[in-house]
Order: C-alpha cells, then sequence, then structure tokens
C-alpha cells in the first residue's frame, strides 16, 4: 500500500531561531505588527507499507534517524493512505 | 611512529572543500596523506589501512536536512563496521568545520558514553548567518585532547572560520549539567575569545556564531576525536594571513599548524 507521511520538524521552545527572528524584523519593516515567527520543515514523504501502523512506525523512524535533532528538534508526524 | 609511516585519510563526498589544504598540510609536515572518496573506501574496505581520519570541511550532501546529517547516516550505513573499529582502537579523528558537524551527527561528539546512537549536541544556524572571519581562540584543554597539546599556554591562536551552522548548544534542559560533564572530563579544547584572551562571553564578534560556552572546539573522552569550527588548514602558512602584506617580519607558519605538530606529536611518542 501507498501512504504519504508529513513531517514536520520545529525548533524546540528555548532555542534562538535566528531565520524566524530576522524574518520577524522584516515583517516588522513592512509594518506588520508580527509578534514571533518560527521557520519549520516539513518533509512530504511517500512510501510503502503493508498497513497504517506500518508506514507510522517507519515514518518516525525517519524522523528519529535522520530528519530531527534530539538535542533541539521536535517533530510532528500524519500519515494518510494514497489513493 | 616514524612521520613517514603515518598514513592519513582526509574523507571526501560531493560537497566536502578544504581537502587539498589539509592534505597539504600534512605533506608538509612529512605525513603521507590520501584524499579518499567515501565510496571509493566502500567499494574497497581498506579505511583500517589508516591511522587516522580527517573530515575535511565544506557543504557535505548540499548541508541538506542538517549540516553533516547526511555524511554522518551515509557512514554508519556504508562504513559503519570499519568505523567502529578505528575507533575502538582509538586511532585519531578530526572533524574540521563540516567535519566537526559530522562527527556530532555521527554521535562521535561529546560521546559522553562512548558512540552515542543519536546526536548529544547540535552545530545550529549561527545567529548572524553565514559568517567568513578571522577568530581568536584560546586552548582550554588541560592534557587530554591529541590535537592541542603543543599549544603554548596562554596562547591565543589565529584561525579563520567559514560557517553558517556552527552555533554549538546541548539541549536547553540539561546544557548546564552538560558542560560541567565537558569541564569534568576535560573535554572542551578550543572556546573563541578576544584579542587578548578575554572570554568572549558569548558576544559578537568574539564569539562569531552565538556558541554556548564560546566553544569552538571539543574532543571525545579518550581525547583521540576532536572537532574544531575554525579551519586550521586555512591558518597553515604565513602567506594565508589577512595581514601577511603589512607585516614586516612573518613567521614562517600560521598558528594552524599547531594542532597538525599535536597530532604527530601524539604518533611519535607511540610505539
Amino acid at each position: 500500500m501507498k501512504y504519504r507521511a508529513k513531517i514536520e520538524v520545529s525548533l524546540k521552545p528555548g532555542h534562538t531561531d535566528p531565520e524566524g527572528n530576522t524574518t520577524q524584523r522584516l515583517l516588522k519593516e513592512l509594518g506588520y505588527s508580527v509578534d514571533a515567527v518560527n521557520v519549520n520543515k516539513v518533509y512530504s514523504i511517500q512510501l510503502e507499507a503493508s498497513a497504517l501502523k506500518e508506514a507510522k512506525i517507519k515514518a518516525e523512524e525517519m524522523a528519529k534517524r535522520l530528519l530531527a535533532n534530539p538535542t533541539k528538534d521536535n517533530y510532528t508526524i500524519e500519515v494518510e493512505e494514497q489513493k | 611512529m616514524k612521520l613517514q609511516d603515518i598514513r592519513v585519510c582526509v574523507m571526501r563526498v560531493g560537497g566536502t572543500n578544504c581537502d587539498a589544504e589539509t592534505q597539504r598540510a600534512f605533506h608538509e609536515l612529512g605525513v603521507q596523506a590520501d584524499v579518499r572518496h567515501l565510496n571509493e573506501l566502500v567499494k574497497q574496505r581498506n579505511l583500517l589501512d589508516y591511522h587516522m581520519l580527517v573530515f575535511p570541511g565544506g557543504f557535505s550532501y548540499g548541508d541538506y536536512v542538517r549540516s553533516g546529517a547526511i555524511f554522518a547516516r551515509m557512514l554508519t550505513a556504508k562504513l559503519g563496521k570499519d568505523l567502529r573499529s578505528f575507533i575502538d582502537q582509538n586511532r585519531p579523528i578530526l572533524g574540521i568545520c563540516n567535519g566537526f558537524q559530522i562527527l556530532v551527527e555521527e554521535g562521535l561528539l561529546p560521546g559522553f558514553e562512548g558512540v552515542s546512537d543519536f546526536p548529544e549536541a547540535s552545530l545550529a544556524n549561527n545567529s548572524r548567518g553565514y559568517r567568513c572571519q578571522w577568530v581568536y581562540l584560546k586552548n582550554e584543554n588541560k592534557s587530554k585532547c591529541i590535537f592541542t597539546t603543543k599549544i603554548p599556554k596562554g596562547k591565543v591562536l589565529r584561525m579563520p572560520i567559514a560557517h553558517g551552522e556552527g552555533r554549538f548548544l546541548f539541549p536547553k534542559e540539561k546544557e548546564e549539567a552538560l558542560l560541567q560533564k565537558l569541564i569534568d572530563n576535560d573535554m572542551v579544547a578550543l572556546r573563541y575569545c578576544s584579542k587578548d584572551g578575554a572570554d568572549a562571553n558569548g558576544k559578537y564578534p568574539a564569539n562569531p556564531n552565538g556558541s554556548f560556552h564560546d566553544i569552538a572546539g571539543i574532543c571525545n573522552r579518550e581525547g583521540t576525536v576532536f572537532g574544531l569550527m575554525p579551519h586550521p588548514e586555512r591558518a597553515f602558512y604565513w602567506w594565508q594571513q589577512p595581514d601577511w602584506t603589512s607585516q614586516q617580519a612573518m613567521p614562517q607558519f600560521g598558528d594552524g599548524k599547531l594542532i597538525f605538530e599535536s597530532l604527530l606529536d601524539h604518533f611519535a611518542k607511540k610505539l
């Protein structure tokens, strides 16, 4: 079966996000009242698995083994079957 | 061990840079150094023919995902067994810039309890984006790190940095405890400082990237694996220094040479 996993990696609270801070500064310059900007990364992954549960386990492994560094990153995973 | 018997492997992949400068630094000191592509080593399975390994600078695999992350996982997947033997035998490993990022992502640094399955630290994006500048460094290692033994006590070193992701950090909730562990185990090596050697205290430009505790380079528990963000191979000859035209009497070499010499001293004492 084919599945699509969406893995979003974000910075854990407390760590500085230079890219977000710089973006926020410019958005303010442009006249927007912006309190905070955080820049996240989204990986959209098409994968094969025997069932939804297995697809979720695989996606979790991918996040842990490569896509996120537990020192500074949080991640969320959404998996859905592809029609 | 004689200098001419030492064999160094400078491992490269797509996006590596300064591999030639690193090789030249070793050649200058009379040591054999080969620049080898990861795939070549995988094919020929001869990593263990080398006495030491260097991961040079650059932007391996385009710095995709995170700097050094892909190279590190590729190493584990393709050369993990050989690399493990290499580490178990305490053969020295040096990571310069991107090489430091690779060692952290690979779980070799800091490696509080040996090689870790997941990174225990991070070299995150700089507070001021990509920086290419000369920085001052001081050696705070007491004796363990085999890469800094030749640095005279109290000397302020000058080397260049060139990176966008070099801000050393620990998990926020554990950073003080882990720093203490680094210090207790004598794993802190180089720290950014001002020209006169005063602490940078996280302040730009002395600390160029916002690195925690002004950390520029650390070693593992054994002192045989060392990673640093500055480029010693780009501060090897006097003519690589930015002010060489304005100086009357130039030393023959730059401060980066001390890192290479320390390492060779380690080999000289062996066997």
